[in-house]
């Protein structure tokens, strides 16, 4: 097991957003986690960055270590796990070059971040032809690239995604989770957060559905492909 | 002719001391969105430094411990000073802003202003109300230029000023914690998931915008050798004015709005009354601000403050 997380719970004030989760990531797994707006997919993933305070009685471990014990910088550069976060949060001031390189700030291993960096650009040709223009001039679809290309650069063991799709052309959302599926096949484990749910049905092996805070159905993505209510209230009957 | 060259003399020199301590106000702004208001009298502490090291280096070599030209204990004073200062700094975002990073902005204003005055006082406490006269490193040379004349110390002020600017400038844009700083200023929220962790951000910011504060003390001491624990007051809440009119935030506005404030007061004093002088200039900043709210470099626009 990679990632394990029991009794997830958050609190925004007196508004409960998460009333304690069970979920596991297991290593090179793509997992989605659906739901409507509002549900707490988002909540989820900041939980697992530790951007968000849990609440007492969560307990979170990754490779059997405790993660309340890291910080969020340090989930990220100690423990290898990246997040790309909603609305995709560029630096809009820096260039498409510094966005890449800030997220390796923390990174010793000179080599293995050329490497990483060529691969990116492999897989993103966009970013290489806009290397040297600030994030804040990129379409949307080149600023979803680079998010997802900001966050390979800082850690690549574990990949959080929330919302991949958001604001993307159909064409160009069905490259974006090809790019990803390719990043997934070299060893990186993937849990995204969708509202698009029949496409993160499809990507991901296995699913979870997220319903005001709690985790109400579970299981491999073709079998919720075709529940009942998950074909209802997600899928669009 | 003569008269106006000579003012614009006076005015780059004020302008440098202005622009110096005004960058350390726009840095800390630019990242934490918060004013120092201790800034002024970290400016007054660097001062202070900058003479308790003159005075021992000084010592040292009238006493025969090593021999020293003048010029190079001055040299050696600010570098010495700068590196000191910016330990004040990190101490002060260690201990007064970092637990309230969360806090209300209001608490973390009155937070600077209390440290503020524990720096006054805490300075009057320990070396008394007497005022200290800053050692006199290099002998005034007065130079004359088509009758415009030029003390070669106001050249250094300028001089050294203007390095220290374009040395910030070429870390902010090429090293890697400028880029840090740059990504902040942008988007303080989202720099941990860049695995940057904003407690070394936070504090080396401060450290650098305190040894620029110190560097303007030590310089101010070699202009104007008479030191008092209040003497970063005034001096401090123009740099921040110079800060607000440069546009909250950016470091070159600051720099710029911060020649531009020596400009106005040393004009103001050639055409009225030097008692009328910051009456005047503060009348002539307000007018500014009226038609430009967010200062020459400021951009309207509001910080994302959580994921």
């Amino acid at each position: 097991m990679l990632l394990e997380v029991k009794n997830l719970r958050v609190s925004y004030g007196n508004i409960k957003a998460l009333h304690g989760i069970d979920f596991q990531v297991d290593e090179g797994e793509i997992v989605c986690i659906i739901g409507a707006n509002g549900a707490g997919k988002s909540t989820t993933l900041r939980a697992i960055s530790r951007m968000v305070e849990v609440e007492e009685g969560t307990q979170m471990t990754f490779m059997g270590k405790d993660m309340l014990k890291y910080k969020p910088e340090k989930v990220v550069s100690e423990l290898g796990i990246s997040h790309v976060p909603e609305g995709r949060r560029l630096f809009g001031n820096l260039t498409v070059m510094e966005n890449l390189k800030l997220a390796t700030f923390a990174r010793k291993d000179t080599d293995q971040i050329k490497k990483d960096m060529k691969r990116m650009f492999s897989i993103f040709p966009r970013l290489e032809e806009r290397k040297n223009q600030e994030a804040g001039t990129l379409s949307g679809g080149e600023q979803q690239m680079l998010a997802v290309a900001r966050a390979y650069m800082s850690a690549k063991k574990v990949m959080l995604l929330d919302e991949p799709s958001m604001g993307l052309a159909p064409k160009l959302m069905l490259s974006m989770f090809d790019s990803l599926a390719e990043i997934s096949r070299e060893g990186t484990t993937i849990l995204l957060v969708e509202q698009n749910a029949r496409l993160a049905l499809k990507f991901a092996q296995r699913g979870y559905v997220l319903e005001t805070g709690n985790l109400v159905i579970q299981g491999k993505s073709k079998d919720l492909l075709n529940d009942p209510e998950v074909k209802k209230a997600y899928l669009g009957g | 002719m003569t008269y106006f060259f000579q003012n614009v003399i006076n005015a780059l020199q004020w302008g440098s001391f202005y622009a110096l301590i005004a960058l350390g106000y726009a840095m800390v702004y630019s990242i934490l969105m918060l004013f120092n208001f201790a800034h002024g009298d970290i400016f007054m502490a660097g001062s202070y430094i900058g003479f308790g090291v003159a005075t021992g280096l000084l010592y040292l070599v009238t006493s025969g411990f090593f021999s020293l030209p003048h010029w190079l204990i001055l040299v050696l004073t600010i570098i010495i000073s700068m590196f000191l200062t910016s330990f004040l700094g990190i101490l002060v975002e260690r201990i007064g802003y970092r637990p309230l990073r969360n806090a209300p902005r209001a608490s973390a204003a009155i937070t600077g202003l209390m440290i503020g005055i524990i720096l006054e006082t805490g300075n009057l406490a320990l070396l008394g109300a007497r005022r200290l006269g800053f050692p006199s490193l290099i002998m005034t040379k007065t130079y004359e230029m088509g009758g415009v004349f030029v003390t070669n110390k106001k050249i250094l002020v300028v001089l050294v000023s203007l390095g220290l600017m374009l040395a910030l400038d070429q870390f902010v844009r090429k090293t890697k914690w400028g880029m840090a700083m740059r990504a902040m200023s942008y988007d303080f929220v989202v720099v941990p998931l860049m695995g940057v962790s904003i407690d070394v951000i936070a504090p080396l910011t401060f450290a650098i915008g305190s040894a620029l504060a110190a560097a303007g003390g030590v310089l101010y001491g070699i202009a104007y050798p008479v030191l008092d624990p209040y003497m970063g007051i005034l001096i401090g809440w123009k740099a921040f004015v110079a800060a607000i009119l440069g546009g909250r935030g950016s470091i070159m506005g600051a720099a710029l709005a911060g020649f531009l404030l020596g400009f106005i007061e040393i004009f103001v004093t050639m055409i009225f009354p030097s008692t009328l002088r910051d009456l005047i200039a503060f009348s002539i900043v307000l007018v500014i601000l009226t038609f430009r709210p967010y200062g020459f470099f400021g951009k309207p626009y509001s910080a994302k403050l959580r994921l």
